[in-house]
């Protein structure tokens, strides 16, 4: 985890970037810095590789003040993508993406390993392009160069200063889609700035909204988007997201929290007598971490009642398909309908159960009035 | 004594050992006063990159150039009586004149590198030897391989004045055959300095494509 604690920086020449600057970053998770143009999100990126110094206030990477860090070696422990590529133009992209892992003491075969698996996780062909020189390469395609960079030597933290900006929207799009996936394998904790509120909203866990030198709020993208703090992050957002979101709401708030469910190592006599109690005809199969693990229908029990041996685990289906309580109403219903399903399973990013979105629980909200309250999420 | 057109070429022939030794030393002079040149203006232009004072700089540049403006005669003259006459002073005095333009080249080599790059470099947790070495160092050699390149031609062609304070090398040959009013020797020996003149720039040039050919930045364009 990374805290910023009360951090002020003044610049040589009297001009103050950063203002009290409070933040926390989730290991594991990715942080979006936003905001309008010389607001301070480089500078808050030099302060965590410490390129620069705050005037004021502490840094700690898991509870260590990375004042007391060697800045050599703090910076070899983060990647970092400075926001204008910056490859070294003499030396081959191999030799680009093996700078870290060379200064680390990697042998040369475990190099020459990691540099090929990360071009193939950009999708550059590794014969074709290991031996070019950045200028052979297109714009995009440096900046793919720059993000494996900063991976190659797989640090805990990683900075990313708008490392898709010269991309067009399509490859845009592929390498948000890519950081997302990636992300769920690698686990870092990332910060990452941008001045796009699409893609903050499309990759960040929390987003940091800054105008001057503060932060102006700091939530997740969906408590961003319901409650902006103030007319600067409205604006920011822009109406159209806002009345898109605003009147919607999300699976959370409609799904049935608590859905009847069995353990899998339950008998089939004990799974009809749960239907027939609760006068359901599907039971939802959890293990005793509350996992969700699969589904059970009247039919199968009945068709396998016989057997005294079975049990749920037995005659168990799998989801195909599972939702989050975040998603939007609306899409969470496109969904069902594009599938065909009558209700979908509702959980967390750790696949444990939180509830269940049936059509009955999305009618019974339909009755009921939004709510009307605002509460602002400020910091 | 009259002189016939084909002494022009046979003398080519006749003085072979002469004229191969006064290139042999021209070749010395050069190559020992441009090395100095080198030792001295290529670290002093690394370490005025990293100066921040201002006029340290500026006093550098204006010392350097005054050397470059004393005509090559004075200069000579006035070394003669310092460091005697010989090719010790001869070497002094071209190492004089190779330091401005050397040192210029160098401190623009390194002065053109994209602040994003050393950024890069400095983030990426290379210290500051490091990236002298593997960064800076790569991106300003072909600044610095055409400055020595110009240098170069300009000491071969001033060397020849070396021959006026007993310094050796082709000057020499030039000015003892002008007082013999030996006018094919004057000839044969201007040419072969000219030549090698040529094939220096030639050689260097070609050592200067093969540094700047890979190292284009065309990063800086994103
Ligand atoms: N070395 C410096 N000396 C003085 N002021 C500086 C220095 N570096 C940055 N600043 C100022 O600090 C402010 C914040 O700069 P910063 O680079 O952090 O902005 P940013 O949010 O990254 O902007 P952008 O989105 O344009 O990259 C700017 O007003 C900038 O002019
Ligand atoms: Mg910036």
């Amino acid at each position: 985890m990374i805290k910023l604690e009360g951090i002020n920086k003044t610049f040589d020449d009297g001009y103050e970037a950063l203002k009290d600057i409070n933040l926390h970053c989730n290991s594991g998770e990715i942080t979006v810095l936003i905001g309008p143009s010389g607001c301070g999100k480089t500078t808050t990126m030099k302060l965590i590789n410490r390129l620069i110094n705050q005037s004021e206030g502490k840094i700690y990477f898991d509870g260590e003040d990375i004042s007391d860090i060697n800045p050599v070696e703090l910076r070899r422990s983060v990647g970092y993508v400075i926001q204008h590529v910056g490859l070294f133009p003499h030396m081959t992209i191999e030799k680009n993406i093996g700078v870290v892992p060379k200064l680390l003491k990697w042998e040369d075969d475990r190099i020459k390993t990691r540099v090929n698996e990360l071009l193939n996780m950009v999708g550059l062909d590794p014969e074709t392009y290991r031996q070019r020189y950045p200028s052979e390469l297109s714009g995009g395609q440096q900046q793919r160069i720059g993000v494996i960079r900063a991976l190659a030597a797989e640090p805990p933290i990683i900075l990313m200063d708008e490392p898709f900006s010269a991309l067009d929207p399509i490859s845009r799009e592929q390498l948000q889609d890519e950081l997302v996936r990636l992300q769920k394998n690698i686990q870092k904790t990332i910060v990452f700035v941008t001045h796009d509120m699409d893609e903050a909203l499309k990759i960040a866990d929390q987003i940091v909204l800054m105008k001057d030198g503060v932060i102006v709020q700091q939530g997740t993208p969906e408590e961003i988007l319901r409650y902006p703090a103030n007319d600067f992050v409205e604006d920011f957002i822009g109406q159209k997201r806002l009345k898109q979101v605003q009147d919607i709401p999300t699976v959370g708030e409609v799904m049935n929290e608590k859905p009847v469910t069995i353990s899998p190592t339950r008998g089939l006599a004990e799974a009809m007598k749960v239907m027939e109690n609760k006068r359901v005809d599907t039971l939802i199969v959890v293990d005793n971490d509350n996992q969700l693990t699969g589904y059970i229908t009247v039919y199968d029990v009945t068709q396998a009642f016989d057997n005294v041996d079975q049990h749920v685990k037995d005659i168990m289906h799998t989801f195909q398909h599972t939702i989050n309580a975040d998603m939007l109403l609306s899409n969470a219903i496109r969904m069902m309908n594009n599938l065909q399903t009558p209700y979908l399973p509702v959980v967390k990013d750790d696949g444990s159960l939180v509830g269940v979105l049936t059509r009955g629980s999305i009618v019974g909200y339909i009755g009921t009035a939004y709510p009307s309250v605002k509460e602002a999420v400020v910091n | 004594m009259r002189v016939q057109i084909q002494d022009y070429f046979t003398v080519f022939y006749d003085r072979m050992p002469d004229l191969v030794n006064g290139l042999y030393e021209h070749v010395i002079l050069t190559v020992l006063a441009i090395t100095l040149g080198c030792l001295i203006a290529i670290p002093l232009g690394i370490v005025l990159t990293r100066i921040s004072v201002g006029w340290v700089r500026s006093l550098t540049f204006n010392v350097t150039n005054v050397f470059q403006t004393i005509p090559s005669l004075a200069l000579l003259a006035m070394l003669a009586p310092l460091l005697g006459f010989g090719m010790k002073a001869a070497i002094v005095a071209l190492f004089l004149y190779s330091l401005m333009p050397i040192l210029k080249n160098t401190y623009a080599g390194f002065d053109a590198i994209d602040p994003d790059i050393i950024q890069s470099a400095k983030g990426m947790g290379l210290h500051s030897f490091q990236r002298l070495i593997q960064i800076e160092f790569p991106l300003a050699i072909p600044y610095i391989m055409s400055g020595l390149r110009l240098t170069t031609v300009y000491i071969v062609s001033w060397a020849v004045l070396a021959g006026l304070i007993g310094g050796g090398g082709l000057g020499e040959i030039i000015l003892a055959a002008l007082s013999l009013n030996n006018k094919p020797l004057v000839i044969a020996s201007s040419i072969m300095a000219m030549i090698l003149a040529l094939v220096a720039d030639f050689c260097l040039g070609k050592v200067v494509e093969l540094f700047s050919k890979r190292s284009q930045p065309k990063t800086q364009q994103i």
